[in-house]
């Protein structure tokens, strides 16, 4: 069986990286004692496959991971719920499993599938030059928002605009629903932005690099991003964006 | 005492690994401060990548955080870009469990496994907000401990410590807690501070240096002798009389990052008297201490179950000879419900076509490469450093590897040995070629890798008398062993360039003089001095022109018997004149039989501290000739003689 599992990534452990969190899903697996299925080869791997890497320094309301089990584990649908819990006890603390359901052999992989992710980030006001909220009327009233990438080695000039999807202040329904340690904190203005993940995609770090002005040398963009969390993963169907996990359509929830 | 964290939260993105700084392992505890409790803080002084697997620290943050009367956190040093960041805001060494300041803490406590670190305790102690030099410390301060195998010649760190601890931690760490939650009690008053280091002289085993007084006929040590009355004039080093007492860690710190040894680790047990005489590990943890076999396999299967690791190392200076090996490694391997079939490591193998057999049953599918330690290239040189392998002994594991199917060997060699000559230098690449032959008669791919180290001699060891070889007289014979590779096919050189063994000499044999030496590369910026990256030979050798001190004198001059080496004072529980004779036997080309299975020759360390081997088997393990020439294949009878040739002029 295939289960397609869904857990946060909050507070400390978010300083962890993408390789970090692969190898405490190994160690989490075996600790609740669920067998893996396992690739055949010369190093047999776990099959397990992860969704887009987070940035280290990033938290997450929905990370997503789809594992394969081994036949031998004896898991069966309906003890779906329990494993979630079992799994959670395992993960390091900051880690918790938030949803859990079998995956169709026949779905489409969550690296191909999942084609724009919904970010809240909290966003230092720039010493001088405009202040964020316009900064974002500025990046919505553009066609075109040039951001200096590089490439191969190279630095390419990318107009980044169409990829995001969409940006705004957030409310404080949002603010309100978010973690506990994100309720009350002050420091920089609220965002949200979802962004593109299809090709190269849009990092929230090169978001902020065109919301402040630009200075010699350039900014590191930590120095003005203050916290970044994702709280939604959105894949495609019927042209329509769709929550990864629930299946439910862009326009009834965006937020998480 | 608050957390620093809200602090040091915005500058973790910006630096690399930012992982290392945010503790969350598993195993890790929720630190329990308290008023009366006596609060450790375990430094580890290198990043936290390689302090983090250390297994004394460990131990001892798992006992010390048992006990009602005492706390444990851990530290590592930052990396230079987040101390940059901390300097830059006034952040101070914090704790990675609950990010407290260090001086929050009673006791600094640094695990010190070389002599390069030095630099970055200075460092660490500096960012902890504390005086540098122990005289300028007040009762607010906490107290400076060092421990570990290079606290063995604290004398290089005399100005910065307040106290050394020699040997093992387990037992001695509750009587100094003791000691400081009287002081504590007390009050901490001014003027209290040299009071507690004098009750803290009292416990065996624990060093004070500002409590002795070292006295100097010119470059030489005239004497050193306690400045007050009631402080020992010689400090012995604890030992733990049975290892089966401590099954510790029972909670393994399993980390959320990359770390260098990423995988459980089991010591199979402590010690080893196979006598090598350069090396001090083996002199200073005598005697060997197995631990029960039954205890080794809980120890594993409750590991693996908590860490969700399914690799597990079996540590010890030489695993191979752990009696219950077998039984270990065939209960192990092939059971599922030992957390599904976990690859077991075993490193530092003995040079045997035995432990090769072992080395092939835990190996599974994966055959990446098998690595020997011969250490010296002939057998001549082997027998002045008691590395007792022969040649068959080496050809023999090797035939065995390559027809087990590796393509691959590595072999370590120490170059700068006592009485080395170039034919012996030669003989490092005779011996890989001849490994390369053997293996040719296996697969076309065969090849060996030759890895070569400059030997710095240590304290505590028969070497300590032993003038270390010059950088550029280690740079040239490892110039003769790359041109000799270069003519030889299958055969690949690595090697370290050897000027970072001057600081590790100058640092492991130095005097309290050596501590100005030390202060200035700290403070001319030489932290990380193991990082190749960060090391600068003229840093130090700069240092020691402007201290007047002669690196000759410290590093490449050969001692005498009556010199008053800077450790006089301090035991490993090995007589002096035990490592004298044995110094002398070296020179003589006489190798001395592993006392595990043969009579005791009195080093001194067993009847000098009322212990005992405690060693499973009375009979030595099978394979290998031990030295000995005979054929001990399926487990020997007692050997006897050693080969021995008549003397031939020392050094």
């Amino acid at each position: 069986m295939k289960i397609r599992v869904s857990y946060s990534k909050l507070g400390k452990i978010r300083f962890t990286g993408h390789r970090d969190v692969a190898h405490m899903w190994e160690r989490t697996m075996r600790k609740a004692g669920i067998a893996v299925a396992m690739s055949v080869g010369f190093t047999p791997r776990p099959k397990m496959a992860f969704g887009l890497a987070l940035p280290t320094g990033a938290e997450s309301l929905i990370e997503l991971i789809d594992i394969t089990l081994d036949p031998a584990s004896g898991v069966t649908a309906d003890q779906l719920d329990s494993i979630a819990d079992r799994l959670s006890t395992s993960l390091p603390v900051g880690m918790s499993v938030t949803g859990i359901r079998e995956c169709a052999g026949t779905e489409v992989s969550l690296q191909e599938g999942v084609v724009a992710t919904t970010w809240v980030m909290l966003v230092a006001e720039p010493d001088g030059g405009p202040d964020i909220a316009s900064a974002i009327e500025r990046v919505n009233n553009s066609a075109e928002v040039l951001l200096s990438r590089e490439r191969k080695g190279e630095k390419h000039l990318d107009n980044i605009r169409p990829g995001i999807l969409e940006l705004r202040s957030a409310d404080a329904e949002l603010m309100s629903s978010l973690p506990a340690d994100w309720i009350g904190e002050s420091v920089g203005h609220a965002i949200v932005a979802v962004l593109t993940t299809s090709g190269r995609g849009i990092r929230p770090t090169e978001l902020v690099e065109v919301l402040v002005p630009e200075s010699d040398p350039p900014i590191n963009p930590w120095d003005h991003l203050n916290r970044v969390l994702r709280i939604n993963q959105w894949i495609e169907r019927d042209g329509e964006r769709v929550d990864v996990l629930t299946g439910r359509a862009a326009h009834t929830s965006v937020s998480a | 005492m608050t957390s620093l964290w809200s602090r040091l939260e915005p500058l973790l993105a910006r630096v690399r690994k930012p992982a290392r700084y945010i503790g969350c392992e598993d195993g890790a505890i929720v630190p329990q401060h308290g008023h009366g409790k006596v609060a450790w803080l375990l430094a580890y002084p290198d990043v936290y990548e390689v302090g983090l697997p250390n297994q004394g620290l460990q131990i001892l943050y798992e006992i010390l955080n048992e006990r009602p009367d005492a706390v444990a956190e851990r530290t590592y040093a930052p990396w230079v870009d987040l101390e940059g960041l901390m300097r830059e805001r006034g952040i101070p060494l914090f704790s990675v469990d609950s990010h407290r300041a260090a001086e929050d803490f009673d006791i600094l406590a640094f695990n010190l496994s070389s002599e390069l670190v030095f630099t970055n305790l200075l460092n660490m102690v500096d960012l902890a907000g504390v005086p540098v030099r122990a005289e300028l410390r007040s009762p607010t301060d906490p107290i400076v401990m060092i421990g570990g195998h290079a606290a063995f010649n604290p004398e290089p760190m005399a100005d910065f410590i307040d106290v050394a601890v020699l040997g093992e931690g387990e037992e001695v760490i509750g009587e100094i807690t003791e000691v400081v939650r009287e002081w504590k009690a007390s009050g901490r008053t001014e003027g209290s501070r040299l009071a507690v280091l004098k009750a803290l002289a009292q416990i065996p085993g624990v060093y004070v240096p500002s409590l002795y007084g070292v006295e100097y006929d010119g470059e030489h040590i005239r004497e050193i002798k306690p400045l007050y009355a009631g402080v020992p004039e010689r400090v012995m080093k604890r030992t733990v009389s049975d290892l089966g007492d401590w099954d510790y860690p029972r909670n393994p710190l399993a980390p959320i990052t990359e770390v260098v040894h990423d995988r459980l680790a089991v010591e199979v047990f402590r010690g080893c008297t196979r006598g090598c005489r350069f090396c001090q590990a083996g002199m200073i943890t005598r005697p060997v201490r197995e631990r029960p076999a039954e205890q080794v396999r809980s120890m594993i299967v409750d590991g693996l179950q908590r860490t969700g690791y399914n690799e597990v190392s079996l540590t010890s200076l030489s695993t191979a000879d752990f009696s219950g090996i077998e039984s270990v490694i065939s209960s192990i391997v092939p059971d599922p419900t030992a957390c599904g079939a976990p690859t077991v490591s075993l490193p530092s193998l003995r040079v045997d076509a035995f432990t090769v057999g072992l080395a092939a049953k835990v190996a599974g599918g994966r055959r990446s490469g098998l690595t020997f330690a011969p250490e010296a290239g002939t057998w001549r040189l082997r027998t002045v450093i008691n590395k007792l392998i022969t040649e068959e002994d080496l050809y023999g594991a090797v035939e065995s590897a390559f027809a087990s199917g590796w393509s691959r060997a590595k072999l370590y060699f120490l170059t700068g040995l006592p009485t080395e000559t170039d034919i012996d230098t030669q003989g490092i690449i005779d011996l890989a070629a001849g490994c390369v032959a053997v293996g040719k008669r296996h697969t076309g791919r065969a090849n060996v890798t030759v890895s070569i180290g400059g030997f710095v001699p240590k304290s505590h060891t028969p070497f300590q008398w032993f003038g270390q070889n010059s950088v550029p007289e280690l740079r040239r014979k490892i110039g003769l062993v790359r041109d000799a590779a270069t003519k030889t096919k299958g055969v690949n050189v690595k090697w370290h360039d050897p000027s970072a063994s001057l600081a590790e000499g100058l640092a492991s044999r130095g005097d309290r003089r050596i501590g100005a030496v030390i202060e200035r590369v700290w403070r001319d910026g030489g932290v990380f001095q193991e990082w190749s990256e960060y090391f600068k030979l003229d840093r130090w050798l700069d240092a020691m022109a402007a201290e007047g001190l002669s690196p000759d004198f410290y590093i490449t001059r050969h001692r005498d018997e009556k010199e008053i080496l800077p450790w006089h004072h301090l035991s490993a529980g090995l007589h002096q004149d035990f490592l004298w004779q044995d110094w002398r036997a070296s020179l003589n080309e006489f190798g001395l039989e592993d006392c595990r299975w043969t009579p005791c020759y009195d080093c001194g360390v067993c009847t000098g501290d009322g212990l005992e081997h405690i060693v499973a088997s009375p009979i030595p393990p099978a394979g290998g000739s031990q030295g000995t020439g005979q054929d001990l294949s399926r487990g020997g009878i007692t050997p006897v003689t050693l080969r021995s040739k008549s003397s031939v002029g020392a050094s």
